[in-house]
């Protein structure tokens, strides 16, 4: 064990080792639910979806709206602050879940609430797909996971500028702008078929055309509000998406096969869940990727008896990830420690030689 | 083909769901449909080799319970990805109240 900078690259060493060793494409640990609990959980309904996401394009009109009628005014300052984290921050969970197909029952209202939201967090929505696949297939396994969001050692600053989204905002802009023009790279070309190219190709020309459209529209305005509408909100108002998608991972152990050891579940205010569509719960969606994001919080219930406790807020959940992400700076293959109520399943750690694991508590 | 093979009582099929069933070295997963009738697929998903028989059983359609991939599982059908390559299927049938599979 080198304790140093290890490969994320999905075609370098890391990788292979993965492969080699059985890490990659394994099986996970899974908490026993009966089955007929668990037909319960997954069942399919349109209803919380289509209520959430008409609240949503509703709040996303009115602050616009609001926004577009004071521009020029401080007053427009409380309504782009509500539709930036509408559509900065709230697009990644519309993304996550309608790209699982579990939010809704009716699945073209899944693909089209998909490619809205992905158009918004600027991320191809067929790339995309087969990068969060293989997510779920190899959760945080270096060398294999293109969703990496804490490499070690952990570049703070750069985790810092997410927030406002810099240069998160450039960085996907360019892969869109790359993939219209070439397609998918070679990293990307691990994970997405051959068959999948034109869709790729498809998706990156019309979401940067839209943007440059934007773009095009300001400069002959000489304004920003069309950016401020279009684009700029995954810059100003990205900082929710950030603030809680770090904890999914933040801090947690690399190359496991029990997500109870790698994801993170808090427990949040309800504000901050209807933005997230239930993620903070965020250890049993990996386990249980069929139960959609309204019925979360029934899961947990039923399997919180075999989990880590959860952290009871996001103060507290960043302590402990901050904690554990600074001490990775110079011991990379430092973990935040996680314990087991009396009576849990054992950690499955499997395969693990690089991180110092906690023992079950 | 084989002869028929004995899975399990129906009842012990709910409509609308699946079990996995497991053959000469080989994993299957046999459904009910809403009419009760009996089919039968592979039992591992062709993206990520997961045992469908976790899944959840919508209409004709079995979801892969680790990336929510859909096959048709009367034809084997691939429908939703990740999963891009069908299901082989094989024929069963209700006989004496038990599921029969020929595999």
């Amino acid at each position: 064990m080198d304790g140093g900078a290890r490969d994320y690259s999905l075609t370098g060493p890391d990788g292979a080792r993965a492969v080699e060793i059985g890490l990659a494409s394994a099986e996970w640990y899974h908490t026993d639910v009966p089955r007929k609990t668990m037909k319960g959980l997954m069942k399919r309904t349109d209803g919380p979806a289509t209520r959430d996401t008409l609240i949503w394009l509703m709040l996303l009109i009115l602050s616009a709206a609001g926004g577009i009628a004071l521009w020029g005014s401080w007053w427009a300052v409380p309504f782009f602050a509500v539709y930036g984290v509408l559509y900065g921050s709230a697009c990644d969970s519309r993304w996550h879940e309608c790209g699982h197909g579990t939010a809704f029952k009716t699945q073209w209202k899944n693909d089209w609430v998909y490619v809205l939201a992905s158009f918004m967090v600027l991320r191809n929505p067929t790339a995309w797909r087969w990068s969060h696949a293989r997510h779920h297939t190899d959760t945080i396994i270096v060398g294999r996971d293109p969703e990496i969001a804490f490499m070690r050692p952990p570049d703070i600053a750069r985790k810092a500028l997410a927030f406002i989204g810099i240069p998160d905002v450039f960085v996907h802009f360019g892969i869109l702008l790359r993939q219209a023009v070439s397609g998918p790279n070679a990293e990307e070309a691990d994970y997405i078929p051959t068959s999948e190219v034109p869709k790729v190709k498809f998706w990156a020309r019309l979401f940067v055309a839209i943007h440059l459209a934007a773009g095009l529209t300001a400069l002959m305005t000489w304004s920003i509000l069309p950016l401020m509408l279009i684009g700029g909100p995954r810059i100003y108002g990205a900082w929710h998406m950030v603030m809680v998608g770090l904890l999914q991972h933040g801090g947690l152990a690399e190359d496991v096969l029990d997500h109870r050891l790698n994801s993170r579940t808090v427990h949040m205010n309800p504000v901050s869940r209807w933005l997230y569509w239930n993620m903070n719960y965020h250890v049993e969606h990996h386990m249980f990727p069929m139960v959609p994001y309204h019925a979360l919080p029934k899961l947990h219930e039923v399997i919180k008896d075999d989990l880590p406790p959860a952290n009871p807020s996001i103060p507290h959940a960043y302590k402990e990830m901050i904690a554990a992400v600074l001490r990775q700076r110079t011991e990379p293959n430092y973990c935040a420690p996680r314990s087991l109520p009396e009576g849990a399943k054992p950690f499955r750690a499997g395969f693990h030689d690089r991180t110092a694991l906690p023992e079950a508590g | 083909m084989s002869d028929w093979i004995d899975v399990c009582a129906a009842d012990e099929v709910e409509e609308e769901d699946v079990i996995r069933f497991d053959h000469g070295g080989r994993t299957f997963a046999v459904y009910r449909d809403e009419d009760g009738a009996a089919f039968c697929t592979d039992g591992l998903c062709t993206h990520e080799q997961v045992h469908l028989a976790e899944g959840l059983v919508l209409e004709d359609e079995i979801e892969c319970p680790k990336h929510n991939g859909r096959f048709n599982y009367k034809t084997g059908a691939a429908l939703r990805t990740p999963a891009c390559v069908a299901l082989a299927t094989y024929p069963a049938r209700i006989e004496g109240g038990r599921i029969q599979v020929q595999i």
